[in-house]
């Protein structure tokens, strides 16, 4: 080997922007200098939770100081319609009926956004009260429509199983959703040009998606918008369709106006009007032995869905998918219920269902462990994926299973026996406060369920001073997938990564692109560069086993070899470019082996899992419900990591973002439908002082993945959001330790100090 | 008194002077939208977050002090006299990054990058007052910082590696100390629709002849008025430039608290007169707002839950108002008539409060119950004090947040415990009295049922740590 050059793929480089985000030169879409003229929008919307629109007065808005007029549904040029599954049930402005409490009606624009802002307050709109449900469990009491075609996922007999099982349980689970906070919340700039054509720069994790609703919206063919997103402050999910209400929005302004307009909600409205993580009611029934091995299991998995389908199709799904976790389940049946409720509608949010799904399994473990006395962690390898026993309740076999490995290893570093005998000693003095310690697994599927977003462009130029100018479809959200896919580039020309410029995700570089979601950014968009790149090699090697004649031509760092000469990376460009070679090219990806059946409910959905294991150890007061996550152990498999620093990153964010989905972060609605978490004052994610003060996390440097990924890397957004189930777990056993563990003290998440303290006087009785 | 009609400060390295101020005016909306200066964020503009963090330098007692501040809700009228230092001013000319920039970068402290200039001002504010932190110290300055992305491990281990290094802007601090110097003038101020007082007594005479005017201290209450109800606050007085309001005076009487004074500034000679104030100070809020946040701001404001009364009730603080030249005083359980409604007659305001040396041995507590423990509201926050003339308990004052309209004592537990032995016994009974002192609400925060376990378990917790001498909270290693 002689090397690789600076930068290339399995370099823990930094992020391509760290430089820029420590000096605040890194440029968000509010950031970005306005075109003259530049007005403002912004959204009003409905003091009512459900209700018909008797009328809209909106001459109070219009005369304003600053306002150069309103925009409602009949201002609509195209359609009036931004379901992100085409669903035709999600209008822009709603006509006649308000589904949930502060959905927009309509858009002021002024001169400036306070002059907006403060004109939308003074609308008078009448409707007329029905009555709204609320939660998932009113919704089924209420019988309410499911929003989109549920899922049945089946393999065996469950209710045979169970009804000759020697032992059975069964329980429900309430598990909450969760607001994304991202840092940076949604916004859109919209600038009109000439003819038909609109160029949008805005927050969002799908800009062909965005341009394709815009385009729709406006009535115009998609290659009239153009839709730019250099970085994103954070998505999480939630910029996978909610910025289509605020790009189409801006887009509608600027169009009517002739003017560039800029969009951005406030927190409290960008909270109360996009979608989050749907909650879930989840119950189960399950058989098992005496040895805690499942031998049927039946589970209903119930979401709150808000008003409209948006993705709760596939997230309900992703629920059902992950249910199973890492465990055989002989006889399965798992169903999903996605509700419709007078909420907004919810979506997409890193794990994408997964996570909920996968909480309720693992409740069906601890369930089994509580009711035969064992440590749990018993229960789980009693159960895990094996030899013989390795087909999913989608009837996928698990082939690259290294579940058991992973969680030995973890076992034994995070020295979990000899910790949880001093937790169960501790505890058995009585006292004040407790403590548990729990350890879980996750296995994680990857691929979008929905076959054809499994498909990646790029864009490659080499200008002719030898530097590289990268596009790809994906988008920079803070994962380091720029960063990631330039190291690919690197290692594949030979270049050093600072010859690399990554710019925006801009949908006139690279067309029809799938969302940056489900964990498929690198191994997506790192293939399809790779094959831009392979594109650009054989080309340059051609031309050199022309003008040479020599056959061997080998690319090392910032050079190439051709027979036994050595070329410079620059001095080959510029000799290329005056052959009149082309060193432009596009790259294309699919993956490979997945197929999806849905109503049969079988096939291949993912190309590969991705695994990991957890450990948390927490103090709990047992006055108050407060408690402290005192020390967590992470192992997770990243495969061969693409960038070691970014991938611990992801681990270390992930588990934070949901050790808080388990804790305090709580959405709560008041009983008129108004959600009342609104902002960081209410709504409470981690802050540094939550963070476990030892936290030890390892990537599973051994792990490659056994499928053809990007550098037998495997992909890291969502996997570890779920090592923080062991929080949940482990905070659960300190509880149980008032009633001796007698009963399992089914708490339900987000188990704040309130759900805690409630739990342990519950036991006490 | 010379009035003025600019306000002057200095903007990085350059003087800003600006006339027609208006009091509603954010000094986050100045820096991005008319400065253009947008390396500082907005991601809540209610102090919560902590992303559009600035360092403001100030002249205090003759020394140049510079504080992290929330620009979002910070008043720019205020920063009249000030150093204003954003993100932008680290990075020298040359392109090189600032020791605390360098380290986040080396660390990989930021990922999507949002946070990220607001969490470098917070670090930089921390590493000029500690170069080698402690991870307690970490946490504890980044109580107003959040981030979505990182989990906050890469960021702490930043802030452990930058060391004790020479800080680039350094240099500059002698030539702003002697401009600020010079801009202090002791004049009023006139903005567009309010004033900055030349000192106290004209705080006094300015305030009789405009008792409507807002009073605006910290601004940590009144600046979301203004960001998320769009209130004109107009006219408004501001005070927290006010070097008579921002002291401590420490007599034979007791502590008396100026109205103006901070939280930070509070807590080193609070918690040095009542330790456990200590750790519970620094609970309240993020530091940001702990630096904004007056003491005298959170009662004058009535809040039902106010996290700063209980204790103090506990302690039996006395509230000194003012009106023009007249002053009187009053327990501070009284200024608090129901919500909504405080004892405060026109043109009157809060000029201090008195922490009285009290006589005899008593056993001092101050409890927080929140759902996050940082950064975060109180679903109960609570302050009590027992004296005891041998076993048996002779004074007790019990005062509870969270649990009324109002800050409010717990007359029917206090006379639960008063002349009886200092045992378990008579706090069990404290506990059944609750039940006659308070019938919470149910809110966002916690439940009814929440709130009346956990006031009776802060009474069991008092027994179980000074009686029963039992570890009975949780304690984060390192905490004051």
């Amino acid at each position: 080997m002689s090397g690789a050059p600076k930068g290339a793929a399995h370099q823990a480089v930094a992020h391509e922007s760290a430089e820029k985000h420590v000096s605040g030169r890194a440029d968000y879409t509010d950031d970005l200098v306005t075109p003259v003229g530049c007005l403002h929008a912004y959204l009003g919307g409905a003091d009512v939770t459900h209700g018909l629109i008797m009328g809209m007065d909106l001459s109070a808005v219009e005369a304003a100081p600053g306002v150069l007029g309103v925009l409602t549904a009949v201002d609509i040029p195209g359609k009036n319609q931004i379901s992100a599954v085409h669903a035709g049930d999600e209008p822009l402005f709603p006509e006649e009926m308000v589904e949930y409490h502060g959905q927009p009606l309509f858009a002021v624009v002024a001169e400036t956004r306070d002059q907006a802002r403060r004109a939308a307050a003074l609308a008078e709109i009448e409707i007329s009260p029905l009555p709204h449900v609320l939660s998932v469990g009113e919704a089924m009491e209420s019988r309410l429509p499911h929003v989109t075609a549920p899922l049945k996922l089946q393999r065996g007999d469950a209710r045979k199983a169970l009804d000759a099982a020697p032992r059975r349980l069964a329980g429900r689970m309430e598990v909450g959703g969760q607001e994304h906070f991202y840092l940076e919340g949604q916004i859109a700039l919209a600038i009109p040009g000439e003819d038909d054509e609109m160029v949008i720069h805005c927050s969002t994790q799908h800009p062909s998606e965005a341009q394709a609703i815009v385009a729709d919206v406006l009535g115009v063919p998609a290659n009239a918008v153009v839709v730019n997103v250099r970085r994103m402050g954070g998505g999480f999910g939630g910029k996978e369709s909610q910025m289509n209400l605020f790009a189409a929005v801006a887009a509608m302004a600027a169009r009517r106006f002739g003017r560039a307009v800029k969009l951005r909600p406030d927190r409290d409205q960008d909270m109360a009007i996009t979608g989050k993580r749907h909650d879930f009611l989840g119950s189960y029934d399950v058989g098992f032995d005496d040895a805690g091995r499942i031998v049927g299991v039946e589970a209903e998995l119930a979401a709150r869905c808000g008003f409209s389908a948006d993705l709760s199709g596939p997230v309900t799904d992703r629920a059902c998918f992950h249910f199973d976790n890492a465990y055989y389940l002989p006889e399965v049946t798992i169903t999903s219920r996605p509700m419709k409720t007078n909420t907004v509608s919810n979506t997409a949010f890193r794990g994408f269902g997964g996570p909920q799904g996968m909480l309720v399994g693992e409740r069906v473990i601890e369930e089994i462990a509580y009711a035969l006395g064992r440590d749990p962690l018993e229960i789980r390898r009693a159960n895990f994926y094996r030899e013989g026993a390795d087909e999913t309740p989608y009837h996928q076999k698990v082939e690259d299973n290294i579940i058991a490995r992973v969680v030995d290893e973890l076992e034994e570093s995070a020295d979990y026996q000899a910790r949880r005998a001093a937790v169960l000693e501790h505890n058995a003095k009585g006292g004040i406060i407790r403590k548990g310690i729990a350890l879980t697994p996750v296995k994680f599927g990857i691929s979008f369920t929905a076959t054809w977003y499994n498909q990646a462009g790029a864009l490659i130029h080499i200008y002719k001073d030898g530097s590289v100018h990268l596009n790809h479809g994906g988008t920079e959200m803070g994962q380091g997938l720029n960063t990631k896919v330039a190291q690919v580039v690197s290692e594949a020309l030979g270049v050093d990564l600072d010859r690399i410029k990554v710019t925006k995700t801009t949908t006139e570089k690279v067309p029809n692109t799938s969302a940056t979601a489900a964990s498929s950014g690198a191994d997506l968009n790192g293939m399809a560069a790779l094959d831009a790149c392979e594109t650009l090699k054989a080309r340059l090697a051609g031309f050199l086993r022309e003008s040479r004649g020599v056959e061997e031509v080998e690319f090392l760092p910032g050079r190439v070899r051709a027979g036994a000469e050595e070329i410079d990376w620059t001095a080959l460009i510029s000799e290329a470019y005056m052959a009149r070679v082309q060193l432009s090219a596009t790259g294309f990806y699919k993956t490979p082996k997945i197929h999806w059946d849905r109503d049969k409910g079988q096939g291949r959905p993912f190309f590969y899992f991705a695994y990991g294991a957890a450990c948390s150890e927490v103090s709990v007061d047992t006055l108050t419900g407060e408690y402290m996550v005192e020390r967590v152990d992470i192992l997770h498999d990243v495969g061969r990591s693409l960038n070691p620093a970014v991938d611990l990153g992801q681990v270390e964010g992930a588990f934070a973002q949901g050790m808080g989905w388990l804790t305090t972060e709580e959405l709560w609605w008041d009983e008129d439908g108004r959600l009342r978490t609104h902002a960081p004052s209410t709504y409470k994610i981690p802050l540094a002082s939550d963070m476990p003060r030892d936290f030890r996390v390892k990537l599973a440097e051994w792990s490659e993945n056994p499928e053809r990924t990007i550098k037998r890397s495997k992909a890291v957004g969502e996997p570890p959001f779920m090592l923080a189930m062991c929080v949940l777990e482990a905070l659960s056993m300190a509880v149980a330790s008032v009633c001796d563990y007698a009963e399992c003290p089914r708490l339900d998440a987000p188990a704040t100090p309130e759900r805690v303290l409630i739990a342990v006087e519950r036991l006490r009785r | 008194m010379e009035t003025r009609n600019e306000i002057r400060f200095i903007l990085n390295g350059q003087e800003v002077r600006r006339k027609g101020v208006r009091a509603a005016e954010t000094l986050l909306d100045f820096l991005r939208l008319e400065q253009r200066m947008t390396g500082t964020k907005e991601g809540c503009a209610e102090g919560d977050c902590g992303a559009c963090t600035v360092l403001v330098g100030r002249l205090s007692e003759g020394a140049l002090v510079y504080e992290p501040v929330n620009a979002c809700i910070r008043f720019l009228a205020t920063v009249d006299g000030c150093h204003v230092v954003t993100v932008e001013h680290l990075r020298g000319a040359d392109g090189s990054l600032h020791p605390v920039q360098r380290a986040m970068v080396e660390h990989h402290g930021s990922q999507c990058g949002f946070c990220t200039p607001g969490i470098v001002m917070a670090l930089y504010a921390l590493w000029m007052r500690v170069p080698e932190p402690s991870v307690t110290q970490i946490e504890t300055a980044l109580q107003g910082n959040l981030c979505r992305c990182t989990g906050y491990a890469p960021i702490i281990r930043a802030a452990q590696a930058v060391g004790a290094v020479g800080d680039p802007l350094e240099a500059e601090r002698a030539a702003v100390k002697t401009r600020l110097e010079q801009l202090k003038d002791g004049a009023r101020v006139a903005i567009e629709d309010g004033f900055l007082p030349g000192d106290l007594d004209d705080f006094a005479a300015v305030y009789a002849d405009f008792p409507e005017a807002t009073i605006v201290a910290g601004a940590t209450d009144v600046g979301l008025w203004v960001t998320k109800f769009l209130r004109d606050i107009g006219p408004a007085i501001f005070i927290g430039h006010l070097d008579e309001l921002r002291r401590i005076g420490k007599g034979a009487a007791g502590l008396l608290i100026g109205a103006g004074v901070s939280y930070e500034e509070a807590l080193e000679e609070v918690s040095g007169a009542y330790p456990h104030l200590g750790p519970y100070l620094s609970r309240i809020a993020g530091w940001q707002v702990r630096g904004m946040g007056t003491i005298g701001g959170n009662i004058a404001n009535g809040s039902p839950i106010g996290d700063m009364p209980p204790a103090l009730i506990a302690l039996g603080a006395q509230l000194v108002l003012r009106r023009g030249k007249t002053r009187r005083e009053m327990p501070l359980e009284d200024y608090f008539i129901e919500y909504g409604e405080q004892d405060r007659h026109e043109g009157e305001f809060v000029e201090a409060v008195m922490l009285p040396v009290r006589a005899g041995e008593w056993i001092d507590a101050a409890y927080k119950v929140s759902k996050r423990r940082d950064e975060d509201i109180s679903a109960v926050a609570c302050g009590i004090s027992i004296r005891l003339e041998g076993e048996v308990i002779a004074e007790a004052r019990i005062a509870f947040g969270g649990m009324a309209g109002t800050p409010k004592r717990a007359e029917a537990a206090e006379a639960a415990l008063v002349g009886e032995a200092f045992g378990e016994e008579a706090f069990d009974a404290a506990v059944e009295a609750l039940a006659l002192d308070f019938s919470p609400l149910t809110d966002w925060r916690a439940s009814a049922e929440y709130r009346m376990t956990v006031a009776r378990n802060l009474l069991r917790r008092f027994w179980a740590e000074e009686g029963a001498g039992e570890v009975a909270q949780l304690v984060r290693e390192g905490q004051l």
